[in-house]
């Protein structure tokens, strides 16, 4: 029984306390709505004066400067690309010109060495041909002179044999008839 | 028995709705529409916590940003580039003010996760607010813009016309509970799981139960992060669908 009448009490205090605390859902207690719609408007309004005048356009300016700046740098790198490359061909042409240079050098010095090797062989034929058109000479010379020699000797010695025979011989006769012999 | 029951309902004391109470800050028990309430409070903290960000965060106006920059430019490009893609660019001229929407909501999710903080968005009075000023500025916007054609959203020509005055109906319902689904969508899922984290709280008070309790807790605030950024994020997408369809009405 006197459990029952604590219960109940406690029910009671219970009930009050639910209806001054927590009235079920707080969400529907009505009188509190005017306050929250009205800080509610008042912390939208300042949100967005500060998004609109201030954050947004800085954010907005921030991305904006970025954006411009890679666009910026990647003209940039294109530009020095496009620089690289004409140096590249540059310096190709220059090997080419210096290759077709140098080919032209050698190619000059092959022809003059050549020039100046016919001009020396030129001379050396010359020289060869002078030179044994003067030992031909000179051996032309010599068999002529052998062949005189040849005769005298012919002409003597038979002269000498007639007379060691006891022969008188005539010199002359002598001789024609050597002549005679060594033509025949 | 009843002694029994009465000191185990002591023991385990759950008051998983009293965290939503409104109460004036300075004492006093009536609620005027002007007293300084924690609603007040935890407003002003989420306007402060938006400042420190946006503001604040990006006074280095710097091309290659600090942390804080980069949250900023972050969330500027996110909520730029939902309103571009979902609404359209002739929308973007509304872009602060969806902007204000989405920056407010998060905000107001994410302190209300912080222990013995209110949590604004929790409250039917709030979204509701929110959910009406979208849905009143949506029509009369689609009114101006379009003038009768704006009711064309309702009028669904692709349809066979014998089934047109019927999809009128639906359309017009659908549209008119719009703020509705707009407004509990966000209070309820904020309310909900605040309310399950204290239940589970109040678990915690018996000794055998009370470490699967904190790992209850612990699971159901990682899900309220989740939750929290992501009722935002529907708020804001909605919204910016209900943009294009008062921009661009027909079907």
């Amino acid at each position: 029984m006197a459990t029952d009448a604590t219960e109940a009490a406690q029910g009671a205090a219970d009930a009050a306390h639910a209806a001054t605390e927590a009235p079920g859902m707080p969400q529907l207690d009505f009188t509190t709505f005017p306050n929250q719609v009205f800080w509610l408007v008042i912390a939208l309004v300042v949100i967005y004066l500060i998004l609109s005048r201030v954050a947004l356009p800085r954010i907005a300016g921030v991305l904006a400067d970025r954006q411009g700046s890679i666009t910026n740098d990647i003209a940039k790198a294109e530009e020095l690309k496009l620089k690289a490359k004409e140096a590249e061909e540059a310096y190709n042409q220059a090997l080419a010109d210096a290759r077709a240079e140098a080919q032209k050098i050698i190619a000059k010095a092959k022809e003059e060495i050549q020039a100046d090797l016919n001009d020396a062989i030129e001379k050396a034929d010359a020289e060869i041909a002078a030179k044994s058109a003067e030992s031909e000479k000179a051996i032309n010379e010599i068999r002529e002179s052998a062949l005189e020699s040849v005769t005298e000797v012919a002409r003597d010695t038979t002269l000498e044999i007639v007379s060691a025979l006891g022969h008188k011989a005539d010199a002359d006769a002598v001789a024609d008839a050597v002549d005679n012999r060594l033509k025949g | 028995m009843a002694t029994e029951e009465h000191s185990e309902g002591a023991g385990l004391a759950f008051h998983p709705m009293d965290q939503f109470i409104v109460k004036p800050l300075f004492g006093g028990d009536t609620v005027h529409w002007y007293t300084p309430t924690n609603v007040t409070l935890w407003m002003a903290i989420t306007v402060l916590v938006i400042f420190l960000l946006l503001v604040v965060g990006t006074r280095g106006r710097a091309t290659i940003p600090s942390r804080v920059q980069s949250i900023a430019e972050l969330a500027y490009g996110f909520v730029h580039k939902m309103v571009e893609d979902v609404t359209g660019k002739d929308a973007l001229k509304y872009f602060p003010y969806i902007m204000t929407l989405f920056m407010f909501i998060v905000f107001s999710n994410f302190l209300g996760l912080l222990p013995l903080a209110f949590t604004t968005t929790s409250h039917i009075a709030v979204t509701a607010t929110l959910a009406l000023a979208v849905f009143l500025s949506v029509t009369i916007l689609g009114f101006v813009k379009n003038g009768a054609a704006f009711l064309g959203l309702f009028w669904v020509s692709s349809a066979p016309l014998a089934l047109r005055p019927i999809l009128a109906v639906i359309e017009l319902i659908s549209y008119f509970v719009r703020p509705v689904s707009h407004s509990v969508r966000l209070m309820g899922n904020m309310m909900a799981g605040h309310a399950v984290i204290k239940v589970f709280a109040g678990f915690a008070a018996v000794a055998v139960i009370s470490p699967v309790s904190v790992l209850a807790v612990t699971a159901m605030y990682g899900l309220e992060v989740l939750v929290a950024f992501i009722q935002a994020y529907v708020f804001t997408i909605l919204t910016c669908v209900y943009l294009r369809d008062a921009l661009h009405p027909s079907h």
